[in-house]
């Protein structure tokens, strides 16, 4: 899945787990801003019941990505309509990738994101 | 450097392939740029996609693009999202795997693994195949020039190649910047030129340092080099042959540039663009047979390993290595059909190079020798210096074998069928050079020879375009894409529409997808409506669920039809906020830093001085960094945050005036009868009396209104979607689809009345009718031409339908439903509606007055 950002971030000891509270605080469909450990991370929720987590800020011009539309697949940047893959923060639309995190719901429903070494060197 | 000390092996486990076929082959392709993704598109064509599982690197981190189409980028005709052939989602469809931003390192022929490095993270890899492909392509030559890199190797800030999509991006953003004036290109050939033609956009002065004797010497002799210096010249750029560059001047950043016994020329900015040189660093390490390039085969084989195949710019064929597009189409279908098989006799056997395009604002062809060579050939020269025109012919022994064409290129349609065919020549040899009378002055779709090529950048014939027409396509966009024909530079898209048009007997379709009211549902706006209604479809969701293609959702289509379903349910609609963009959701209109812009109501542009305490009180205590008059005659208070929206518009205590929708936004009045001396209607009461009418209603495409008071046109309502005119008698006219932003337009005359009333019932009918059968965004500037004003007033005044009054009852549902949304700021319709999205202090700051 991860092929095209690097190597697959493997659940060892090097990933920490950051708890963001309540699952309910998103909307269905939409996506709310988070800041973990100093970086921005935008974390949607769709209505397929998935949780993706990417970068809050489009590479583009910074525009705020949490406040983008979302469909099953990608997020649309609100200021320009660039447009990136929620899987791997890939852009279709020609911009550089966003970059992207683990994210899980536990079973009090919390959302739990995941930040590995690598990434919270960006 | 072992195998154990590598990363794992990123490649798929061959053993699931799905209904026990055979396993699939490994095909890695090092190279994802036009020859490499053109190669695996040949490949793919050919079932490749069955025989091989198909893994590329790629050195850019993005899809695959067009760089021929840079020089557009940067002179601003096309965005750089344009000129992408394939992006991401286009590798996962066809099950490919893509690195991108990985650089291929080593290829071990013996063990069959391609070594790899991630250029972000540094992380290594390698991958097995079993046929290789190597597709490096070629980058800037960068000569060796003092003080052209700083001390650790990198350029020095203001120095660019042009080369990549980074590249091009890199000199937009430099060029904007106000202090630099001056720019110098290095290289006078075809990317040079395009470059200083680019850079001239950005109101840089541009000067051209070619080491040659003459402009593009390697496609156009001396003469015709001196004549396109003149034209280049005449376009202001500065044109310096024979000059060598000796050093670029500048410590943090470039000063100028030293040419050889020439003063100091001063600049900010210089652009390489002296020639390209193959990649070639993976194959020589490899053991690879290199020379100038990568030698091949007939059947584009390295010479050293039948599974390895190389095609591109880094290849050397016969001697002879290429540096433009079409050979490289040519050598890919020759290489997909030996890959996979299809055609074992397919062999290359060397490209004739014919160009057409236009260099810097100047039409040139060349093809083939650019003079004579032999005591034998006859030479044909025609040259008009003062009008930029040069023409020049190379025959030998009855046959075309060169040709230059500058400013005037009419008869290179047959000069290239004659050059590439040798095609029999005219007695008169001066008809290859001008239209003499008879025939027509063009050759016409049917005329034209059926395998002459049309897209030269794809290779795509006559015949090809007809039989795609033949199979059934009878769109041009369809065609397009399933032909490839004018995805290159695009310059032959009117032949291709000719063409099409021809053999498709006048039958041409428009795109069905064209018609699509929103791209996600396939359908027409009156068969959605339909279905909608037919099926009950209140929410996005349940539209999405009940007509999109797998039930899926499609993020572009969203806010097209939470607009539709909210026209057509009035208050049955079910509002989804995520179905609304973030303007709808927190009513108000995002700025390019993620603040928001606050306008609230006043109706008619009239207001009171409380109301403006109101609002100087406000912006100070919320500390609005901008306060600005519309040019729909409102007050808008920029940059507030999304988190101080419910406060600000509390304090305020005024309704929303709607500066953000997709949707009926303002009436801009004059003062009218009341005090101006001309007037000779109220206008700004019937201004006030249409926004508290129909304020906030949603639509296809933004709405503006004004009513003036008489035909000095103060409130410029001949320009609106809807504008209304007091003239004199008590009478009032109605404009309809007028428009003064990107598009300027003057309103049609619907009607003149005598009635107040009657102004808001028809501006009603007309805007419930717009709201019904307007295509998404389309403008009533579009939308009035689109029907034709005769029928627009046989429908809305005449009642020609007889619709008149359901048009009326579904209006009024509409307005019935008004709620003003920012009493949504005291009970958010969401968790965390108005929550920030952003980290305010890393985005670019609006300056603040």
């Amino acid at each position: 899945m991860t092929a095209i950002l690097g190597n697959p971030s493997e659940p060892d000891a090097a990933e920490r787990a950051h708890h963001l509270g309540p699952l309910d605080q998103i909307p269905v469909g939409e996506g709310r801003a988070f800041g973990v450990d100093g970086v921005q991370v935008a974390v949607f929720r769709l209505r397929s019941g998935a949780v993706h987590a990417v970068s809050a800020v489009c590479p583009h011009k910074g525009g705020p990505i949490a406040d983008g539309q979302v469909d099953g697949a990608i997020v649309l940047c609100p200021l320009h309509m660039n447009a990136f893959e929620l899987s791997t923060g890939c852009s279709t639309t020609g911009q550089q990738p966003l970059a992207t995190w683990r994210v899980d719901v536990d079973g009090s429903g919390e959302i739990v994101l995941y930040a590995t070494h690598s990434h919270s060197q960006s | 450097m072992t195998l154990l000390e590598d990363a794992p092996v990123t490649e798929a486990d061959e053993s699931r392939d799905p209904g026990g076929h055979r396993a699939r082959r490994k095909l890695v392709v090092v190279g994802n740029g036009m020859a490499g993704a053109r190669a695996v598109e040949e490949i793919l064509q050919r079932g490749g996609g069955e025989q091989f599982s198909i893994t590329m690197f790629g050195d850019e981190p993005y899809g695959n693009y067009n760089r021929i189409m840079l020089s557009h980028v940067l002179s601003g005709e096309e965005t750089d999202a344009d000129i992408f052939l394939n992006s991401l989602p286009w590798y996962r469809e066809n099950d490919i795997t893509l690195h991108a931003g990985v650089r291929a390192t080593r290829i071990d022929r013996f063990s069959k693994l391609v070594y790899a490095v991630n250029s972000a993270d540094g992380t290594t890899s390698h991958t097995p195949y079993d046929v290789l492909i190597i597709a490096t392509g070629s980058r800037s030559f960068m000569p060796s020039i003092e003080g052209l890199r700083t001390d650790d190797g990198e350029l020095l800030p203001g120095v660019f190649a042009f080369r990549t999509i980074d590249d091009t991006r890199g000199m937009v953003t430099y060029a904007q910047h106000e202090d630099h004036r001056r720019a110098v290109v290095i290289g006078g050939g075809l990317l040079g030129l395009e470059a200083a033609r680019g850079l001239q956009a950005y109101g840089l002065q541009v000067d051209v340092v070619h080491a040659g004797a003459h402009l593009m010497n390697a496609q156009i002799g001396p003469a015709g080099g001196e004549i396109l210096r003149k034209s280049v010249q005449k376009l202001g750029i500065e044109v310096h042959t024979k000059a060598r560059t000796t050093a670029v001047m500048g410590e943090d950043k470039v000063r100028g540039v030293w040419l050889l016994d020439h003063p100091l020329l001063e600049c900010d900015m210089v652009v390489l663009a002296a020639g390209i040189r193959p990649n070639i660093d993976l194959a020589v390490t490899s053991g690879f047979t290199v020379e100038r390039a990568i030698v091949v085969d007939d059947y584009m084989r390295t010479m050293d390993d039948p599974d390895v195949y190389a095609v591109g710019e880094c290849v050397q064929h016969r001697g002879e290595v290429y540096g433009l597009v079409a050979p490289l189409w040519e050598q890919a279908v020759v290489l997909a059909d030996q890959v996979t098989g299809t055609d074992t006799t397919a062999a290359y056997f060397g490209s004739r190079t014919a160009t057409k395009l236009k260099v810097a604002g100047v039409d040139v062809a060349s093809m083939g020798v650019p003079g004579p060579e032999r005591d034998t050939d006859e030479h044909i020269v025609f040259s008009e210096p003062r009008r930029g025109i040069y023409k020049s012919l190379v025959i030998r022994d009855e046959k075309l074998i060169g040709a230059t064409m500058l400013g005037d290129t009419s008869k290179v349609a047959f000069l290239m069928q004659a050059f590439d065919r040798g095609l029999p020549l005219p007695e008169e040899r001066l008809e290859m050079l001008f239209n003499l009378g008879t025939p027509a002055e063009e050759v016409g779709a049917a005329e034209l020879a059926d395998d002459a090529q049309v897209c030269n950048c794809n290779g795509v014939s006559k015949e090809a375009l007809v039989a795609c027409v033949e199979s059934g396509v009878k769109s041009v966009a369809g065609v397009m894409d399933k032909t490839r024909a004018g995805k290159g530079c695009g310059s032959c898209k009117t032949m291709v529409c000719q063409i099409v048009d021809w053999a498709a007997g006048g039958a041409v379709q428009e795109d069905p997808s064209a018609n699509w009211y929103v791209p996600g549902v396939p359908l027409d706006k009156p068969e959605l409506m339909a279905a909608i209604r037919e099926k009950g479809l209140r929410s996005v969701s349940a539209v999405f669920a009940a007509l999109a293609p797998d039930g899926a959702e499609d993020a572009k289509s969203k806010m097209g039809l939470a607009s539709l379903l909210e026209m057509m349910w009035a208050d049955e609609y079910i509002d989804e906020k995520d179905a609304r963009f973030i303007n709808d959701r927190v009513h108000a209109n995002i700025q390019k830093d993620g603040t928001f812009s606050v306008v609230p109501q006043m109706k008619g542009g009239v207001t009171t001085p409380a109301q403006l305490r109101k609002i100087a009180d406000v912006a100070e205590k919320w500390d609005v960094p901008m306060v600005k008059l519309t040019g729909g005659q409102r007050i808008d208070l920029l940059g507030v945050k999304k988190e101080d929206l419910p406060g600000v518009w509390a304090d305020l205590g005024m309704p929303s005036g709607y500066a953000y929708g997709k949707s009926f936004r303002t009436v801009k009045t004059c003062v009218g009868s009341e005090f101006c001396r001309f007037g000779v209607g109220d206008s700004t009461s019937l201004g006030i009396r249409l926004e508290t009418r129909f304020q906030g209603l949603e639509s296809p495409a933004k709405m503006k209104l004004a009513v003036t008071g008489c035909p000095r046109n103060c409130a410029e309502a001949y320009v609106k979607d809807v504008g209304v005119v007091a003239i004199d008698g008590g009478r009032w006219e109605i404009y309809i689809g007028g428009a003064a932003g990107a598009h300027i337009r003057k309103g049609d005359l619907l009607a003149t009345v005598d009635d107040p009333d009657l102004v808001v019932k028809l501006t009603g009918r007309f805007m419930q009718w717009y709201r019904e059968n307007a295509k998404w965004l389309e403008r009533t500037y579009a939308f009035v031409p689109r029907m034709g004003i005769e029928y627009v007033r046989d429908v809305i005044v005449e009642d020609s339908l007889g619709i008149a009054d359901e048009l009326d009852a579904r209006m009024q549902a509409s307005i019935d439903n008004y709620v003003d949304p920012w009493l949504e700021g005291a009970a958010p319709a969401t968790p965390g509606q108005f929550r920030t999205s952003l980290p305010l202090e890393v985005l670019p700051r609006v300056p603040v007055r």
